[in-house]
């Protein structure tokens, strides 16, 4: 299948879903609306025709103060299809808050808590959104483009 | 007068690292019980709070990120070549994959993929697959020895040895070798090579035996972890588990296949899978066993690969591994996303190029690991705690990938 043919699928089977296609992107992506992007996951991963499977890859990107914008992005793969698409949502970078696809993709679970820990994205109806890869009480979260460090943690200097 | 460096304050540990269990959500009877950081079964520094009732473990939770650099933060502030050595550093068991994988990336970014020449790739693949033996080696020997076989560490350790004297022959180094580069290698094979892997091939068959009747097939082995861990395919493939767990649980997919990169689909070798010729399939027994068949078809691709060197891709005087070697490295603006078959499962880079630098502007590393590592929880509910010893070993774990 390729890509025009899924996006066209997808935007005939899901009521007033508009698409827009990522220029320069490998796999090919899709940006979705962010309150459409649990219906659409839950139709790629069900729907015989698409049949995602595979979640590889939950990356969080922060675009930076100029862009005031954050994306998400899913890279899925289809392991009977042999298909990959890359599925982006956009979220304003003061309240980023997206719904979980942990309870379609199981392995979203961790990569979700790995994103909420570096860039602050908050997952809505995640099940257990603590931190994974830093200690609880640091300040702040490293990916953004702001990120200062904290001078001291824990009595330790922290700028070696 | 010396600063103190760090205050000790009582409270500090719970702070940084919770326990997700407290002595108010237990039922009758059960307790808490740390395994790790020390602990030598958890490859590393991996902690595991684990609710057990006796001798049965009723829930894991596991705490990482005690190996956390935060290459991602680091690769946003170099050009796209010096992140190599930080690749390295994800998994050292398997830098040559580590780097393969990154440098393809980067040169599909570039689109000079087509310009390498044929001998950089077969060289390429011959490292990454003895990399690929290596880490395997190592993956059963520590295995063995969580479990408590002595002499198959000794053994593949010794056989390790003699990959690793190859490897630093190559380009210096034992385990970080920074030696392939975006657009070719730092130096070619050094003259002798061929001849030297050759003989070392010859050696390692009849040693791959002999471990196969020593560990794999030894029934002490058999009885610890047959039935032990079973994964079940479709659970495997929700959890994003990939490389030899995936395939322990009966699915024949190998990204060399799949995605067919570099020379893979010119070379002839088979994916081995899980059969459960001993207990179920995807248990921890399948799990090794898929390793072992795997050390056996990297032979066979090394074999291949050492005939095209030797053939039509012979050493000439005037080749020069660094003649496609960009500049300046300034992809266009765009998404990337490449991944490879590691020893462990698939890592996949992705690259947020923005078109003004050469540095990165995003750079995510997909951690096979740290994806194999989430199944754990799953796996390990109500075994016994001898078993989940078992379990944590058959996933391969190198926390430094996982915590990247």
């Amino acid at each position: 299948m390729t890509p025009q043919a899924l996006k066209s699928l997808l935007e005939a089977e899901i009521s007033e879903l508009v698409l827009t296609e990522r220029e320069q992107s490998t796999p090919v992506a899709f940006v979705v609306p962010v309150d459409r992007l649990k219906e659409v996951m839950i139709f790629l991963h069900q729907d015989s025709r698409c049949y995602f499977d595979m979640l590889s890859c939950l990356t969080g990107v922060d675009l930076g103060k100029e862009a005031n914008q954050m994306e998400v992005i899913y890279h899925l793969n289809s392991i009977p299809k042999g298909m990959s698409i890359a599925v982006v949502v956009q979220l304003e970078r003061e309240n980023p808050v997206v719904v979980t696809v942990s309870d379609i993709w199981r392995t979203a679970d961790w990569h979700e808590r790995e994103t909420y820990d570096l860039l602050g994205i908050r997952f809505e109806g995640h099940p257990d959104l603590r931190r994974i890869l830093l200690p609880n009480d640091w300040e702040g979260h490293p990916l953004r483009k702001d990120y200062k460090e904290q001078e001291y943690y824990h009595g330790m200097k922290v700028e070696y | 007068m010396k600063e103190v460096q760090y205050q000790y304050h009582p409270d500090h540990l719970q702070n940084s690292e919770p326990l997700k269990y407290s002595a108010e959500n237990l039922n009758r009877g059960e307790m808490i019980i740390n395994m790790g950081p020390q602990h030598p079964s958890t490859h590393g520094v991996l902690r595991l709070e684990i609710v057990t009732d006796g001798e049965i473990v009723r829930e894991v939770v596991p705490h990482l990120g005690y190996l956390h650099r935060c290459f991602e933060k680091h690769a946003e502030s170099m050009p796209y070549n010096q992140v190599i050595p930080f690749v390295d550093r994800m998994d050292y068991m398997a830098a040559m994959n580590n780097e393969h994988a990154y440098a393809m990336g980067v040169e599909r970014m570039l689109g000079i993929e087509g310009d390498i020449p044929k001998r950089i790739e077969y060289i390429r693949v011959l490292v990454a697959e003895l990399n690929r033996i290596a880490s395997h080696f190592v993956a059963i020997g520590t295995y063995g020895l969580d479990i408590g076989a002595m002499t198959p560490f000794f053994w593949v350790m010794r056989d390790r040895e003699h990959l690793m004297r190859l490897l630093e022959w190559t380009c210096g180094a034992r385990m970080l070798y920074n030696y392939i580069w975006v657009g070719g290698l730092f130096y070619d094979l050094p003259v002798g090579f061929e001849e030297k892997c050759t003989e070392f091939i010859n050696y390692l068959k009849p040693k791959l035996d002999n471990l196969q009747d020593l560990l794999i097939s030894n029934q002490i082995f058999i009885d610890r972890t047959a039935n032990i861990g079973v994964l079940p395919m479709d659970l495997a493939i929700n959890y994003g588990v990939t490389g030899p767990m995936l395939r322990a649980s009966g699915l024949k997919y190998d990204l060399r296949r799949v995605d067919g990169y570099s020379v893979y689909p010119e070379l002839d070798f088979d994916i081995p899978i899980g059969t459960g010729e001993v207990g179920t399939t995807g248990d921890c027994w399948d799990r090794t066993w898929v390793r072992m068949q795997e050390c056996r078809e990297s032979v066979k691709i090394i074999e291949q690969c050492l005939k095209q060197l030797k053939g039509d891709h012979k050493r000439t005087r005037d080749f020069d591994p660094r003649a496609v070697v960009p500049k300046k490295i300034r992809p266009k603006a765009q998404d990337f996303y490449v991944r490879a078959e590691n020893p462990k499962g698939e890592l996949g880079f992705f690259f947020r190029a923005d078109g003004r630098s050469d540095q990165p502007f995003r750079c995510k590393a997909r951690a096979c690991s740290f994806v194999n590592l989430s199944v754990l929880p799953e796996l390990s509910r109500n075994v016994m705690i001898s078993d989940l010893v078992a379990i944590v070993g058959s996933l391969d774990l190198v926390m430094g990938e996982v915590d990247r």
